[in-house]
């Protein structure tokens, strides 16, 4: 299994040594001819204008669309989900509209507010998940086919629609690989 | 529910990685730099090339130029206070900046104390030269490491210098056996459990960007190769010709800083990059990077 990790700016380092450690073949992306042969692709935490502004300079916008149209297993985490949603209560960036998703970015507010969280997901099991929120976003509204996993005082944090995943949280800076794990058994269609 | 936690703290610093900051002294520049795929600016009242020309006491920047650029984004905005003037890092955590850099480009106001940073909620990022300064200011709380170069000057000699002094550092405690800890941490003057920790890991426990010099793309990129998780790019922006073509060919520059055809091609028809100052012209009493310890 080959996982793909946009690495145009953010925490794809923390992505990828996890991938790593649950011995999956990870790598980064940083052109859209490397998006070839992939069974998954994330979309990783960053500044989603600085992530986005590259994406659509080096023409990733499109090729990652279609991918996700054909089914190739997509998850974007905090800035990433951002970019996979179908709209953003901010003008900026333009998001990719794969997820039938509205999400509203810095929506706790600025770094002073970033906190951490434990987290109830029925898909993880019932130990809660370690949630860390920075300068996060949240889902404002879903279409019904969109399955909400986790909610904060009744806002979505994470999602999935098919293949698709998005989380407002930071997975990849705990020592819990559930969600990586739940990302895998979605490419292998365990779940 | 907590917040100003050292995960929040580091971890924001982690979501900036492969990015540039770049200072902006108005709303209008902020804007320049967001288009350009900032992910991060750093709001002053002067660029440092500016402050070094000015002379003087250089101290925090009027609450009201940072709450402007804060207005104008919505990536972070960072913003500096004097090394040792918690005073001032009051204050800007009052006005609610991402992050507070205790820096050496403005006037110190103590010569022998860092703010202890553990004390505040919104996070620190400070200057180092070595591995050992490195390592003092995260004992003190700093939750992100940039290396210091010379300010203002637009010659990347002392951030180089600057970020092998860090590696080398970092490459010497891996190496040494266990029962020379002590002693090292004696000499290096940093807390023995973080000597301990980089000899474990190999890497310093925060993200380290590099600061100080940088005035090209091939400059970022240079910075990166040599183990940086970003750049800092101070007048070398709006010190340019062409500061949006500039500030543009350097994000792309730090991205792809291993592919030497894209750092050719955002090279090209840059216009003049900042004046640049010899180090050696600068006489000793005017460096800024040997200040704090």
């Amino acid at each position: 299994m080959r996982i793909g990790v946009l690495a145009l700016q953010g925490a794809f380092a923390e992505h990828i040594a996890i991938l790593r450690q649950l011995e999956v073949e990870a790598m980064p992306i940083r052109l859209p001819q490397e998006l070839k042969n992939l069974d998954g692709l994330i979309i990783p935490g960053g500044e989603s204008t600085s992530i986005g502004k590259l994406m659509l300079d080096y023409q990733f916008r499109d090729e990652i669309g279609t991918l996700a149209q054909h089914e190739l297993p997509v998850w974007g985490t905090c800035a990433g989900m951002i970019l996979l949603a179908g709209k953003n209560q901010h003008a900026s960036p333009e998001p990719l509209g794969v997820m039938a998703i509205t999400v509203r970015r810095n929506a706790f507010g600025r770094q002073r507010e970033s906190f951490v969280t434990e987290l109830a997901i029925p898909v993880l099991g019932e130990k809660p998940f370690p949630g860390v929120f920075i300068r996060a976003p949240l889902i404002e509204s879903a279409n019904r086919n969109v399955e909400i996993l986790a909610r904060l005082d009744n806002a979505g944090v994470a999602a999935r629609q098919g293949k698709l995943l998005a989380t407002a949280f930071h997975p990849e800076l705990t020592n819990d690989f559930r969600f990586h794990q739940y990302f895998i058994d979605i490419i292998a269609g365990r779940r | 529910m907590e917040t100003g936690t050292w995960k929040v703290k580091t971890g924001l610093a982690q979501m900036l990685k492969g990015g540039v900051i770049m200072d902006v002294v108005s709303a209008e520049q902020a804007k320049i730099a967001e288009a350009a795929g900032a992910c991060a600016v750093m709001a002053l009242e002067r660029v440092p090339a500016d402050i070094r020309a000015a002379g003087g006491v250089a101290r925090m920047a009027d609450p009201t130029v940072i709450e402007a650029i804060m207005k104008t984004v919505s990536i972070p905005v960072m913003a500096k206070c004097r090394i040792g003037h918690f005073v001032e890092a009051q204050a800007l955590e009052a006005l609610g900046v991402d992050y507070i850099d205790e820096s050496e480009v403005l006037t110190p106001a103590d010569e022998s104390h860092h703010v202890w940073k553990h004390d505040f909620k919104i996070p620190f990022v400070c200057g180092c030269r070595d591995l050992g300064e490195a390592l003092r200011r995260i004992g003190e709380g700093a939750a992100m490491i940039r290396t210091k170069g010379e300010a203002g000057t637009g010659n990347i000699v002392e951030a180089v210098r600057h970020m092998r002094a860090v590696t080398d550092g970092i490459r010497q405690l891996a190496e040494t056996p266990k029962d020379e800890l002590m002693t090292k941490a004696k000499e290096l003057g940093a807390p023995f459990e973080l000597v301990v920790e980089v000899h474990n890991t190999g890497k310093l426990p925060v993200v380290n960007f590099a600061a100080g010099g940088v005035a090209t793309p091939a400059d970022a990129a240079l910075m990166m190769q040599l183990g940086a998780d970003g750049v800092f790019v101070g007048s070398g922006i709006f010190k340019s010709k062409n500061p949006e073509v500039m500030a543009k060919a350097i994000v792309k520059a730090t991205t792809h800083f291993k592919d030497p055809k894209i750092i050719a091609e955002v090279s090209k028809n840059l216009g003049e990059a900042m004046p640049g100052l010899d180090i050696k012209q600068i006489p000793t009493e005017e460096l800024l990077a040997p200040r704090g310890w």
